[in-house]
């Protein structure tokens, strides 16, 4: 037989069929028969529809003792035993009688309508009953009738109203053990099978959400190579039109007007401006496809922030912004590209300085600073291991327009711009930020933003020192 | 269903579904109350908290028809709230027939609504189709103030095919009347399907008849049915005169 624990609902509920022995515990059938036993002094069987005894308080009697050792006596009481045995109560109890006059009760235990097994009640004595009957020593003349008589008194008297009370307690009791059982039965297997279905649930929506994923990233990746292969067929005659300009400029090709000159200034100009932007992408859709390499070596920080200083000079001067560079104490060098530190640090400064109106300051800091160690959050490596390692921190402060709180997200997003007087004044096409924030990452570092007092904005970026070996 | 040639046993799968709290699982106390001893096994609460059910309630019934054909009746409610939604369609299947209750109150037009989507859903996720599930509705807790008027909803019934019912389940009123609905269509269903009348004389208006008797119902079954606020016809037409 199945076991019922992996029986379905359907199984459990709309075909309900076990046995007795599958629903209630045997220990929990032999204490109930037990019971009633202890309270009638009758002995009761209880077997299963497949005819296995699942509890039996019988106990062996001196009467059944004394019969078995004559031929006679003992093949009628085998005779009787078995018919007892055999007995089917379909529709309802059976008595049978044994050669002793004693007699049995066959009654059938159902549930919900359903045979389930059948409870053997006896031998006990009818109080109606008068005598012996004569059968016995006639059958078996051997037999002292005394003794007989002393053993008969060993069986209990029941009134027929005693043994249906019995029968119909019994059949009361075992309706409730079945009813617990299967409840608890049922409890559990819906237990297991709602975990199952919401498991089954939680994979489907997984394996479309990855499925999604998946051709999300497919998309990132075309993107990419577009930009990327734009920006090239871009770059190779805007290159032409830069170098051409400046040779006009030179005057190679003859003297310019003041108006010629002018007009090719600007077409100079603007496709310089054109070119940073194509560039802009380019790095973008490096840095996105992580195709970008870095060309480290070790970097000395002083020197990194004199040379952004220099450069940015002139345009500070111009707006009237007072830029200044600061360094706290002895800083070691980083292990970085130069090249692509020099673009974080221009591209924040130059923001600063954008967003700074005139009379304000920027400022240019290094410092030491430290990082958590990533992993190892065990106890061990908590324990055992330093928790931070050593960082170069390098901050650019400025007293401008300052970024709003919940704008701090979203100024790293490519193209992203807040919408303020400032920036539509301004101009600018909003990769500059988004192209730092990669830049920092590949470098193992990060950025975040913090206000300055009394107003500003502080860009801050956290370089681990890391070992030219590793 | 179940047929069990052997033993001669047809067992029924009747499911009350519906939004938490519009009474389900007092429709099914009622019926237990008015069920006669001999015809109803033991009502099985399933895991409640705070007498929310959790799992389901299982009302058992049986009758048997004159044919000797045994009908057991399962009938069980579904949690209705709504993160139960994995037991619901656990329980949902392999139902016969569905009565829908819900509760009368306007402010529970929506709650109502969203059970009937979520039906739809995990009878579909079954690959059943509404239409094709005998199906009842019932508008419970006409004791309340502010509910939707009986003429409303008898205009709403008369243009749905599914008969509909008002009830009080709490004092039963209406309770057996919808049981009884469901249990004729959901009969007529089986039959169309299986023959049952033609295999064992299976004969479903006297099926329903007894059953009603069981119930407690005296009046003619024809009446019995006619108690619908929808396509009354639709529900009374096989039935046979008595
Ligand atoms: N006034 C009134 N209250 C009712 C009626 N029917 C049910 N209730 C009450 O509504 C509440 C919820 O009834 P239940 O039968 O437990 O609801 P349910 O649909 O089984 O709820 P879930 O098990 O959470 O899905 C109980 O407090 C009931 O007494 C009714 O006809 N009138
Ligand atoms: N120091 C700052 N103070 C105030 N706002 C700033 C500052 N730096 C950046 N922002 C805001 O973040 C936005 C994004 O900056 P980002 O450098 O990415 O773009 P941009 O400077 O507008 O254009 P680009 O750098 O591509 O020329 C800016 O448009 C501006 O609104
Ligand atoms: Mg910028
Ligand atoms: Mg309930």
């Amino acid at each position: 037989m199945m076991d019922l624990a992996e029986k379905s609902l359907d199984d459990l509920t709309l075909a309900d069929r076990f046995e007795l022995d599958e629903l209630v515990d045997r220990q929990a059938l032999a204490e109930v028969t037990r019971s009633l036993e202890d309270l009638f002094g009758v002995s009761l069987r209880l077997y299963g529809t497949n005819g296995r005894l699942l509890a039996d308080t019988g106990r062996r009697l001196r009467l059944y003792e004394y019969l078995e050792e004559h031929g006679k006596s003992r093949a009628a009481l085998h005779e009787v035993v078995a018919r007892v045995r055999r007995a089917q109560p379909a529709s309802g109890p059976l008595g049978e009688r044994c050669v002793s006059g004693a007699h049995y009760r066959i009654v059938a235990v159902s549930y919900e309508g359903r045979p389930i097994g059948r409870v053997i009640l006896g031998p006990y004595r009818a109080s109606q009953d008068t005598e012996t009957p004569p059968a016995l020593f006639e059958a078996e003349p051997g037999l002292d009738r005394e003794r007989v008589a002393e053993l008969l008194e060993e069986l209990p008297v029941l009134s027929p109203s005693t043994v249906e009370g019995i029968e119909r307690h019994l059949q009361a009791t075992l309706d409730l053990l079945l009813f617990s059982g299967l409840k608890a039965l049922l409890a559990s297997n819906m237990h297991l099978a709602t975990v199952r279905e919401s498991y089954r649930e939680l994979q489907e929506k997984s394996s479309r959400l990855q499925a999604a994923y998946e051709r999300l990233k497919e998309l990132d990746r075309l993107k990419s190579n577009f930009l990327a292969t734009i920006s090239h067929e871009l770059r190779t005659p805007l290159t032409s039109i830069i170098g051409y300009s400046e040779m006009m400029l030179e005057g190679i090709s003859g003297e310019l007007s003041e108006e010629q000159h002018e007009f090719v200034s600007t077409i100079h100009g603007k496709g310089e401006q054109l070119l940073g932007l194509i560039r802009s992408l380019l790095d973008l859709s490096k840095l996105e496809s992580g195709t970008m390499s870095l060309r480290r070596t070790n970097v000395s920080v002083a020197s990194l922030v004199q040379d952004i200083l220099a450069t940015l000079a002139p345009s500070a001067r111009k707006k009237s912004v007072d830029l200044r560079g600061h360094q706290d104490g002895e800083l070691p060098p980083l292990w970085a590209d130069v090249e692509r530190l020099r673009q974080v640090l221009l591209n924040l400064c130059e923001n600063a300085i954008k967003f700074t109106p005139a009379g304000g300051s920027v400022t240019l800091i290094a410092r030491a600073g430290s990082v958590p160690l990533d992993g190892g959050q065990g106890a061990g490596s908590v324990l055992l291991l330093p928790a931070r390692r050593p960082a170069v921190e390098l901050l650019v402060a400025d007293t401008g327009v300052g970024i709003e709180e919940e704008e701090r997200g979203r100024v790293f997003d490519a193209f992203y711009q807040v919408d303020s007087g400032a920036t539509r004044e301004q101009g600018g096409t909003g990769l500059g930020l988004s192209i730092v924030k990669r830049l920092v990452e590949a470098h193992g570092g990060t950025i975040r933003i913090e206000s300055n007092q009394p107003r500003g904005t502080v860009f801050v970026v956290t370089l681990p020192v890391e070992r030219e070996s590793t | 269903m179940q047929l069990d040639f052997t033993s001669r046993e047809l067992t029924i799968k009747l499911v009350y579904y519906g939004p938490a709290l519009s009474g389900k699982t007092t429709n099914l106390q009622a019926l237990h109350m008015a069920a006669a001893g001999d015809a109803k096994g033991r009502l099985m609460t399933l895991e409640t908290k705070d007498d929310r059910t959790l799992f389901f309630d299982l009302l058992p019934l049986r009758f048997e028809d004159e044919c000797g054909l045994a009908v057991r009746l399962k009938v069980f409610t579904v949690p209705g709230q709504v993160i139960h939604a994995s037991t619901r369609r656990l329980v949902v299947q392999g139902a016969d027939g569905v009565a829908f209750v819900a509760d009368s109150r306007r402010s529970q037009t929506a709650a109502s609504a969203e059970a009937f989507v979520d039906l739809r859903n995990n009878l579909e996720a079954q690959g059943i189709q509404l239409e094709n599930m005998p199906l009842v509705i019932q508008f419970n807790k006409r004791d309340l103030p502010d509910i939707r008027r009986e003429e409303e909803i008898s205009a709403m019934a008369r243009r749905g095919r599914e008969p509909v019912y008002l009830a009080v389940a709490t004092k039963g009123q209406g309770v057996v009347e919808c049981f009884l609905g469901l249990l004729h269509l959901t009969w007529a269903d089986l039959e169309a399907k299986h023959q049952l009348e033609r295999k064992f004389g299976f004969d479903g208006n006297n099926f329903v008849r007894r059953v009603a008797e069981k119930l407690g119902q005296r009046a003619p079954v024809t009446d019995l049915l006619g108690r619908t606020l929808g396509d009354a016809t639709r529900v009374a037409r096989e039935v046979a005169p008595q």
